[in-house]
C-alpha cells in the first residue's frame, strides 16, 4: 500500500510445505484473507505488537485466563483473525452436522439394540472393551432423543487444503468461551474490517445452548430449571463454565451444591431446596456420581445417575458418550455414516490403523519413526508420539507399549496441517492450526456455531495445538454473514421513525446554559491570544473561576 | 440464590468495606504517629495491631504495622490480603455479579503488587478507598435489587459497624492520646456532614454520638447495624428456619439501641468495651447469617442414597 515503505509486517513471510491458508505456493494472497493482508499490510510491525499487548491486557483485566501449572495466565489470542470462505463452511457445516448425527445414531444404537454389532459393522468387543462404555446407563432414553447435547468435531486441513476429521468430542468439549471472548477483544480490536468482511456473528451460542437443554427436559416439566454443573475454581476451564452460565442465564453449581431426594434433584438456595431439571455437566462421568462411579469422587453429587435413569432429570451431554468417541470407533465412522444414514460422509478421516489387528501392526511398527501415534482414549494432546520429532529410545519405549495394549493404539500418518499467519518474536510467521467448529443439537436440528476455536502450535513447526501444551488460539472468522452496515438505505418507515428523534429537548439547570455565561465565555475567549487553539483551557480556566468564586 | 454463591457476596462485601476502612484507619495512624510528640510508638504500634486482632512478637515497627495491616497478601486482616480475597470470591460468584463489578476487583487485584514498594502510604490508602469506591458505585449501578444485592449489602453494613467501632477504640490506644476527635470525623469523610448537622465545633460528645448514632449519616455505627437489620429482612427465604435470622437481627437491635438510648457520656468512659460489645455483636449476626443461609441443612444424603 505504502510506497515509501517497502518492509511491511509481511515482508518475510513464506509458508512451508503444509498448506497456507493466507497465501498460496506462488506467494498470491488467497481470496478470504485479502482484506487482512491488506490492513496489516498498512499497519508497522510496532502497531502490530502494540495491539498484541492491548489484546494481551484486556484479557488479563477481563479474567479471560487458563489455569497453567496452577497458576493463572491470559489465554493467547492471536492478532491475526483465521479466515474460512463461505465456501469452505458450506461444506464444513453439513459435514460437522453429518458427522454428530451419526455419532447420536450410533450412540442410540450401542446403548440400545446394538444393531451395528449385530449387522457386522463394528465388532462386538469393541464396544464392551471400551472403558467408556456403561453398563449402568444402557436401555436409558434420553428425554428428547439426545445424547450429544453439545459437541466439539476436531479438523484439521492436510496439505492438499482438505478438510479431515482429526476426532470426535462428545463427552464434554471445551473451548467455546474463547470464541466468544475472542471474537468480543478481535471485533473491538479492527472495527472496520471486521464491519466491512462480513463475518458471521458466533455470539448466539448461549442462546442456542439454553434453548437446546430446556427442549431436552424431562416431558413434564414447562419451565425447565437449567444449572451448569462444574468441578469448581480450580479447574482449568472454570472460566468457560462461568461464562457459559452467564450468558446463559442460569446457575453455576458444584456438586456440594446438589442433594438428591427420593431421585429428584434439587440445588440448595437460601430460600431452602429448589429443585433441578437439566444438568449441562463439565464433569467427567467418572466423577459426576460416588455411587454410580469412582467412590472417592467429591466433585459430583450422589444419586445424580438414579434421578437419570428414573427420567427426573436431564444430564446433557449424556452419560456414556465416550463409548463414541474413543480413537477406534473413530476408524469405523465412514461406514456409520454410511450405515446409519445412507449418506457418503461429507468430511473424510484421517487415514487411520488400529494396532489391535495384526495385518495394521505388522504394516505399521516398522516405520513409526514416519507415523504419529496416539493412545485411543487421550485428550489433550498427552500421550501422542510424532515420529519424525522423536528419538529412537522414544520409539522404542512406544513400540513396547503399543505391543503390551495394543487394543489402546492407534497410528496415522504425520498430516501436515494447514498454517496460518501468526505473530511470532520474529513477526508474521506460519504456524500450524486446527479448528473445531461447536455443534449443538437440539433434537430438531444440529445448528453449527459459525467458526470455532481454531487453535495453533506457537513454537515452530510443531504440529500439537492443544493449549495444554503451550498452543494459543485465534479468532476464526466465517465470511458470508449479511452486512448490516452502510450498505442498503433505511426503509421509508424507518425515516418516519428518525424524524420523532430528538424532538424531546434535555433539560438542564436553568442557570447553567444562561446567555449570561456563553457571554462571559466569548470574552474569556477573546482574551486569550489564541482563543481557537486554546478553547478547551479556556473552558478549564473558566470552570476553575466559577469554583473559587462560590466558595469566596 | 445458591448459598454457595450468597456466601462469596456476603464476603465480598466485607472485604472490600474491610480494605476500605482499614486504609482509613492506618492513614490516620500514621499521623498521629507523626504528630503526637510524646508517642511511645512500640506499644501504640501493638495496640493498633490488637484492635485489628494480628497478633505480634516484640516491639512493633512502624513498617511491621504497615506489613500486616496493608501488604501481606496471607492475611484477611490487611487491604492487600482482603482485596485479593473479595476477588476470589467474585471469581467463584461470577456468574451472578456484573462484568464491570468483576472487572474492577481483578484489575484492583492484578495492581496489587504495584503497590508493595510505595514510599508513600498515604497514596496507596487513597488508592485503596478510591478503588473500594469504584466497586461499590458499579454494583450499586448494576445489580439488581435481590438477593444478590442484599447479602453483598448485608456484608457491607456489618463489617462497616464493625469497623467503625475498631476506628473508635484508637481513641484509647496505648502510648499516645490518640487522634482527637476532628481527625476521627474526616477518616470517617464525617467533618462536613457533622459541621453542617451539628452547626457548632467539634466537641468530643457531639462528634462521639454523630459516629455513634446519628440516623442520617452511612457512616455512623447505628445506622449499618440498623441498615443490616432491615436486610435481613427483606432476604427472601422466610419458613421453617425463620429463628435463626430473627436472632441476629435480635443481636444487632440490641447492639443498636444500646447505643441509642444510654448516655453518651457513659459510652464515652467505658469506649474500649462498649465498642468490643457492638464487634461481638456483629460477629454473632454474621454467625448466624451462616448457619441460617450458608450451611448446607445436612451432609448425610450420600450415605442414605448408597444404603
Amino acid at each position: 500500500m505504502t510506497s515509501d515503505s517497502l518492509h511491511t509486517p509481511w515482508t518475510g513471510y513464506s509458508p512451508q510445505a503444509a498448506w497456507d491458508e493466507a497465501v498460496d505456493v506462488h506467494g498470491k494472497v488467497r481470496e478470504p484473507y485479502a482484506r487482512v493482508y491488506a490492513e496489516i499490510d498498512r499497519m508497522s510491525g510496532d502497531d502490530l505488537y502494540a495491539r498484541a499487548e492491548a489484546l494481551a491486557s484486556t484479557y488479563l483485566a477481563q479474567g479471560v485466563t487458563f489455569d497453567h501449572a496452577g497458576e493463572e495466565r491470559p489465554f493467547p489470542l492471536d492478532i491475526v483473525p483465521r479466515v474460512i470462505g463461505a465456501d469452505e463452511w458450506d461444506i464444513i457445516s453439513p459435514g460437522v452436522a453429518q458427522r454428530v448425527r451419526t455419532l447420536e445414531a450410533f450412540l442410540a444404537d450401542v446403548y440400545g439394540s446394538q444393531r451395528c454389532v449385530t449387522d457386522g459393522i463394528v465388532p462386538r468387543k469393541l464396544i464392551a472393551s471400551s472403558q467408556y462404555f456403561y453398563r449402568s446407563v444402557a436401555g436409558v432414553d434420553p428425554a428428547n432423543g439426545v445424547r450429544v447435547h453439545v459437541s466439539g468435531i476436531d479438523l484439521v486441513r492436510d496439505q492438499h487444503g482438505i478438510w479431515r476429521v482429526l476426532e470426535d468430542n462428545v463427552r464434554v468439549p471445551s473451548g467455546v468461551s474463547y470464541v466468544l471472548s475472542n471474537r468480543r477483544a478481535m471485533s473491538q480490536m479492527f472495527p472496520d474490517m471486521f464491519g466491512a468482511m462480513g463475518v458471521r456473528p458466533v455470539l448466539e451460542y448461549s442462546q442456542r445452548l439454553r434453548s437446546a437443554l430446556a427442549k431436552a427436559a424431562p416431558e413434564d416439566v414447562d419451565d425447565p430449571t437449567i444449572v451448569v454443573l462444574t468441578p469448581g475454581v480450580f479447574n482449568s476451564a472454570y472460566y468457560e463454565h462461568s461464562l457459559l452460565a452467564r450468558t446463559m442465564g442460569v446457575e453455576l453449581v458444584e456438586g456440594r451444591d446438589l442433594e438428591t431426594h427420593n431421585g429428584r434433584v434439587y440445588m440448595r438456595t437460601t430460600a431452602g431446596r429448589r429443585r433441578v431439571d437439566v444438568i449441562y455437566r463439565r464433569i467427567d462421568d467418572d466423577y459426576l456420581d460416588p455411587i454410580a462411579f469412582r467412590p472417592d469422587s467429591t466433585l459430583g453429587a450422589p444419586g445424580l445417575i438414579n434421578a437419570a435413569r428414573m427420567g427426573n432429570v436431564t444430564i446433557a451431554n449424556a452419560v456414556g458418550n465416550g463409548v463414541a468417541d474413543d480413537k477406534l470407533i473413530y476408524t469405523y465412522m465412514p461406514d456409520l455414516t454410511r450405515y446409519y444414514l445412507g449418506e457418503e460422509p461429507i468430511l473424510p478421516n484421517v487415514d487411520t490403523w488400529r494396532l489391535e489387528e495384526p495385518e495394521a501392526r505388522e504394516e505399521v511398527m516398522d516405520r513409526l519413526h514416519e507415523l504419529v501415534v496416539k493412545p485411543v482414549d487421550g485428550a489433550g494432546g498427552k500421550g501422542v508420539t510424532i515420529g519424525p520429532k522423536v528419538s529412537k529410545t522414544e520409539l522404542e519405549a512406544v513400540r513396547k507399549q503399543i505391543l503390551a495394549d495394543p487394543r489402546g493404539w492407534v497410528a496415522q500418518p504425520v498430516v501436515q496441517l494447514s498454517t496460518v499467519p501468526t505473530l511470532t518474536e520474529e513477526g508474521l510467521d506460519p504456524r500450524h492450526v486446527d479448528l473445531r467448529p461447536f455443534a449443538i443439537n437440539d433434537g430438531d436440528d444440529v445448528w453449527v456455531l459459525p467458526g470455532g476455536l481454531t487453535r495453533v502450535a506457537l513454537a515452530k513447526g510443531q504440529l500439537i495445538v492443544n493449549s495444554s501444551q503451550g498452543g494459543g488460539s485465534k479468532d476464526t472468522w466465517v465470511l458470508g454473514g449479511v452486512r448490516h452496515r452502510g450498505t442498503a438505505q433505511p426503509p421509508p418507515e424507518a425515516r418516519v421513525e428518525f424524524s420523532g428523534i430528538g424532538s424531546v429537548p434535555q433539560a438542564s439547570h436553568p442557570e447553567d446554559y444562561a446567555a449570561g455565561q456563553e457571554q462571559q465565555q466569548q470574552q474569556q475567549q477573546q482574551g486569550e491570544p489564541k482563543a481557537t487553539a486554546q478553547a478547551d483551557d479556556a473552558a478549564d480556566h473558566l470552570g476553575a473561576n466559577g469554583h473559587d468564586g462560590g466558595e469566596g | 440464590m445458591l448459598s454457595r454463591i450468597a456466601e462469596s457476596l456476603f464476603w465480598i462485601g466485607r472485604y472490600v468495606e474491610r480494605a476500605d476502612n482499614t486504609a482509613r484507619l492506618l492513614d490516620v495512624h500514621l499521623n498521629v504517629l507523626l504528630e503526637d510528640p510524646w508517642v511511645d510508638e512500640p506499644s501504640a504500634n501493638a495496640s493498633i495491631l490488637a484492635v485489628m486482632n494480628c497478633e505480634f512478637e516484640g516491639p512493633v515497627s512502624r513498617s511491621d504495622v504497615l506489613a500486616t495491616l496493608a501488604f501481606d497478601r496471607d492475611r484477611s486482616s490487611s487491604i492487600a490480603g482482603t482485596m485479593a480475597a473479595a476477588r476470589e470470591n467474585a471469581r467463584r460468584a461470577r456468574e451472578v455479579i456484573s462484568t464491570e463489578v468483576w472487572e474492577s476487583l481483578n484489575m484492583t487485584r492484578n495492581q496489587l503488587p504495584r503497590w508493595s514498594q510505595a514510599s508513600r502510604p498515604h497514596e496507596y490508602f487513597v488508592w485503596v478507598r478510591e478503588r473500594a469506591a469504584v466497586v461499590w458505585g458499579l454494583s450499586s449501578a448494576t445489580t439488581s435489587r435481590d438477593d444478590a444485592w442484599h447479602f453483598m449489602e448485608l456484608g457491607r453494613s456489618l463489617e462497616r459497624a464493625d469497623m467503625i467501632a475498631r476506628l473508635l477504640m484508637t481513641r484509647s490506644l496505648e502510648g499516645t492520646t490518640g487522634p482527637n476527635w476532628t481527625t476521627l470525623l474526616r477518616t470517617c469523610s464525617a467533618h462536613e456532614a457533622y459541621l453542617r448537622t451539628v452547626r457548632a465545633l467539634v466537641t468530643e460528645e457531639r462528634a462521639a454520638e454523630f459516629l455513634l448514632i446519628d440516623r442520617l449519616f452511612p457512616r455512623s455505627i447505628a445506622y449499618n447495624l440498623d441498615r443490616a437489620e432491615t436486610i435481613l429482612s427483606e432476604i427472601d427465604g422466610a419458613g421453617a428456619s425463620r429463628a435463626l435470622a430473627d436472632r441476629a437481627r435480635l443481636a444487632l437491635g440490641r447492639a443498636r439501641t444500646n447505643l441509642e438510648y444510654r448516655d453518651v457520656g457513659e459510652i464515652l468512659a467505658d469506649l474500649p468495651a462498649q465498642m468490643r460489645e457492638v464487634q461481638k455483636a456483629c460477629a454473632t449476626a454474621s454467625d448466624l447469617i451462616r448457619d441460617r443461609y450458608f450451611l448446607p441443612a445436612s451432609t448425610v444424603m450420600w450415605s442414605q442414597e448408597a444404603l
